[in-house]
């Protein structure tokens, strides 16, 4: 059994059908790339792995080390090591990135409080590694930040929370390439056997820098194709009307 | 004292909900000349104080109760409350009463000097007096006079006489005139020149007795180049009939001085119907008499079922300053109309406000400030931030903000915002394995960082709590 599993996966928002049926099996130490066409549902996939309150899951179900996750809070889902690095991260003005940061470990820690001492250490350790400057901390969460700076926000969350599975929506849009160079370095040093992650992307750009295992390809709400690296490059070259065909021929 | 039962809901959302048993001695119910004689006799007072009080008490009685702030709320019948109401006094030289001492302990107040929070002197005020002073001795090196304004009218005439009503005359308006007739105790604080006082100077409002009035009395003095931090905090027991409580506080910054006020006001607010809670009817003032003087009022609101209170500063002294940062919540039924007025009359004033409104349940939150720039105040700067945060449906929140300027070298800006809670930052924080109570009380505070950080550190603390305590329940 996978660690994460997602098995005939059903959701809707209101009265529209996003998701219908979606199979995905993603173990620690490895790395999907989840790739699609606009309106696919890839960033509902995401949010429904994370637990949107908007999203009602209709059938199937996601199971996370063997349990079902479905049930589960939002927060209950992330303290049991599920991260989800926003698309588009939310500002929370006035809550400083250290007392949010703070919060969110106390939450993980197993008796609710974090020593401050060492939180703090690694923190800055965190923040130098992706060259974010120290005054950083002090700033509201996402107040006013570039996009590149939210992204780099999310990738110091995932390291502080050190989570077994991480999926990325569309972290690579909008980044320029000294961005991207940093926030693919901090998710390659994080990659261990530990960790899984699903990059969800629209761009193969991203994928040079933290490289799958496997590649998926989804359509309407399904996976309609599932490959190794090497589907990446195929897929540039010959384009989604090629992985419709293909789909339609199978089918 | 009384069972308080400590599991109940109410008491886990107002933990000083009880009531002290004590022996009191009360005045009977009503309202009169001679009521207001009996008063100043209680408090040994000076003739001319009396003839101050009754002067105050005919104004008043040609007076009407403003109905234009947007609440609504029963008629008050002022015959109906006791205007005196004091525990027993001891006998001479003995401490104060152990009953007493418990209810302040309980309320983490310590009244022992000992045990007194360090760099705090406290002026504790019982119903219609004053039941003790910290740290007076201390402070009386520095040339420091903080006594309560009993003492001070009998020990420091001179001095109250030169500054009481000068702020805020009796005839200022409805509440303040019933308040110069009747008021019974609050704290006096004179800094003299050039003196910066080494502590906060905080006064504790604890009204006890049913059916009683309180109104209290505070002035504040800052002579050349003085400064001050006086902090304030008000409870009340749970009742199920509403309770009047009409203040009045003056400030005088002369020049060069700095008084920073801060309140947190926590009176018993009502249950989930509305049913009880205090009046709070508040006319706060001061005057930047000085040139380059500067008084800045914090206020954190959480309590009362009726908030009518404006604090405001007269910048009469060229390049002196004006502040109000407030946070008011609202919960339950309750009603807030409140705000700051800000009159710009020497040249180059400045003043800021920022005002950060939340409201939750069926409450109802309202912004009222005014920023007048008389003709002669070349070069006023004005900017006025107002903020209001909804949490639920039911409740609402409005900004009334008049600006009258006469001068055209004014600048005047002024932003507004309403915004809610959102579902989007809600799901951000929670997908972080933050609970969704931990999540919203996070926004919350963002969302009063400002004002937070104002007040001094073991305030902020505390206030913060205090709004984490007042919103379980409303949020979800």
């Amino acid at each position: 059994m996978a660690d994460l599993e997602i098995k005939n996966l059903h959701a809707q928002i209101g009265d529209v059908k996003i998701l219908k049926g979606v199979n995905l099996e993603i173990n620690k130490g490895e790395v999907h790339a989840l790739m699609g066409p606009n309106g696919s549902g890839k960033s509902t996939l995401s949010s429904v792995i994370m637990g949107h309150p908007d999203y009602e899951v209709t059938e199937g179900d996601i199971l996370f080390m063997g349990e079902s996750i479905l049930e589960m809070d939002p927060e209950e889902r992330a303290k049991a090591g599920v991260f989800l690095c926003f698309q588009y991260p939310v500002a929370v003005p006035g809550v400083s990135i250290s007392s949010f940061l703070k919060k969110a470990v106390d939450a993980r820690h197993p008796e609710g409080k974090a020593p401050s001492g060492p939180f703090l250490k690694e923190m800055r350790e965190n923040m130098a590694f992706l060259e974010m400057d120290a005054s950083f901390a002090n700033r509201g969460l996402n107040e006013g930040f570039s996009g590149g700076e939210k992204k780099r926000m999310e990738i110091l969350q995932m390291m502080m929370f050190k989570p077994g599975m991480v999926i990325m929506d569309e972290t690579d849009s909008g980044l320029d390439i000294d961005a991207l160079r940093i926030v693919s370095k901090g998710v390659n040093k994080m990659k261990n056997d530990d960790m899984g992650l699903l990059v969800i992307t629209h761009y193969e750009r991203i994928l040079t820098y933290i490289k799958p295992d496997h590649l998926h390809i989804l359509m309407e709400g399904r996976v309609v194709m599932s490959g190794g690296p090497d589907l990446v490059k195929e897929l540039e070259e010959k384009g989604y009307d090629w992985v419709r065909e293909q789909a339609a021929a199978t089918a | 004292m009384p069972e308080f039962d400590t599991d109940s809901k109410l008491a886990q959302e107002y933990k000083y909900g009880f009531y002290t048993d004590i022996e009191q001695e009360t005045i009977p119910k009503g309202l009169s000349e001679d009521v207001v004689r009996i008063i100043s006799a209680k408090k040994e007072e000076p003739e001319w104080m009396l003839e101050w009080r009754l002067k105050a008490y005919r104004r008043w009685l040609k007076m009407s109760e403003p109905r234009w702030a947007y609440l609504d709320y029963p008629k008050i019948d002022y015959q109906d409350i006791h205007y005196f109401s004091a525990p027993k006094k001891q006998e001479e030289g003995q401490e104060m009463d152990p009953e007493l001492l418990k209810t302040f302990e309980r309320l983490g107040i310590p009244m022992n000097e000992r045990e007194a929070l360090s760099g705090v002197a406290m002026d504790v005020v019982f119903d219609s007096v004053s039941v003790g002073t910290t740290h007076t001795e201390l402070l009386e090196k520095e040339g420091i006079i903080f006594c309560s304004i009993s003492e001070a009218i009998q020990k420091h005439p001179d001095l109250v006489k030169q500054y009481l009503g000068t702020v805020v005359p009796p005839s200022d308006n409805f509440f303040a005139a019933l308040n110069s007739a009747v008021f019974t105790d609050g704290s006096f604080c004179f800094i003299p020149k050039g003196v910066r006082c080494p502590m906060e100077l905080s006064t504790y409002f604890r009204i006890n007795a049913a059916d009683t009035g309180q109104f209290e009395r505070t002035l504040i003095v800052c002579e050349d180049d003085a400064y001050c931090s006086y902090l304030e905090g008000c409870t009340a027991p749970a009742r199920d009939n509403n309770q009047l409580h009409a203040a009045v506080v003056e400030i005088v910054a002369l020049n060069n001085a700095e008084v920073k006020y801060s309140t947190v006001q926590n009176w018993y607010a009502g249950d989930e119907n509305g049913k009880g809670g205090i009046y709070n009817f508040v006319t706060k003032r001061g005057h930047c008499r000085g040139h380059h003087s500067k008084i800045s009022w914090t206020q954190v609101e959480v309590g009362a079922a009726i908030t009518w209170k404006y604090p405001s500063v007269v910048m009469e002294g060229d390049y002196s300053s004006g502040e109000f940062y407030s946070v008011a919540l609202t919960n339950k039924k309750m009603q807030a109309d409140t705000g700051t007025k800000m009159i710009h009359v020497g040249k180059n004033t400045s003043s800021t406000i920022v005002s950060k409104g939340i409201s939750a349940d069926q409450s109802s939150n309202n912004y009222r400030g005014l920023v007048q720039v008389n003709p002669g105040a070349d070069n006023a700067r004005n900017h006025s931030a107002c903020d209001s945060l909804l949490i639920g449906r039911e409740c609402s929140a409005n900004t009334f903000p008049y600006i009258e300027s006469e001068n055209a070298s004014a600048v005047l800006a002024h932003e507004a915002t309403t915004s809610s809670i959102s579902e989007e930052q809600l799901f951000y924080l929670r997908s972080r394995g933050i609970a969704e109570e931990d999540a919203a009380s996070l926004v919350v505070r963002g969302f009063c960082k400002d004002v937070f950080k104002q007040l001094p550190l073991e305030f902020s603390v505390e206030a913060i709590k205090l709004l984490e305590i007042k919103l379980e329940g409303s949020i979800g």
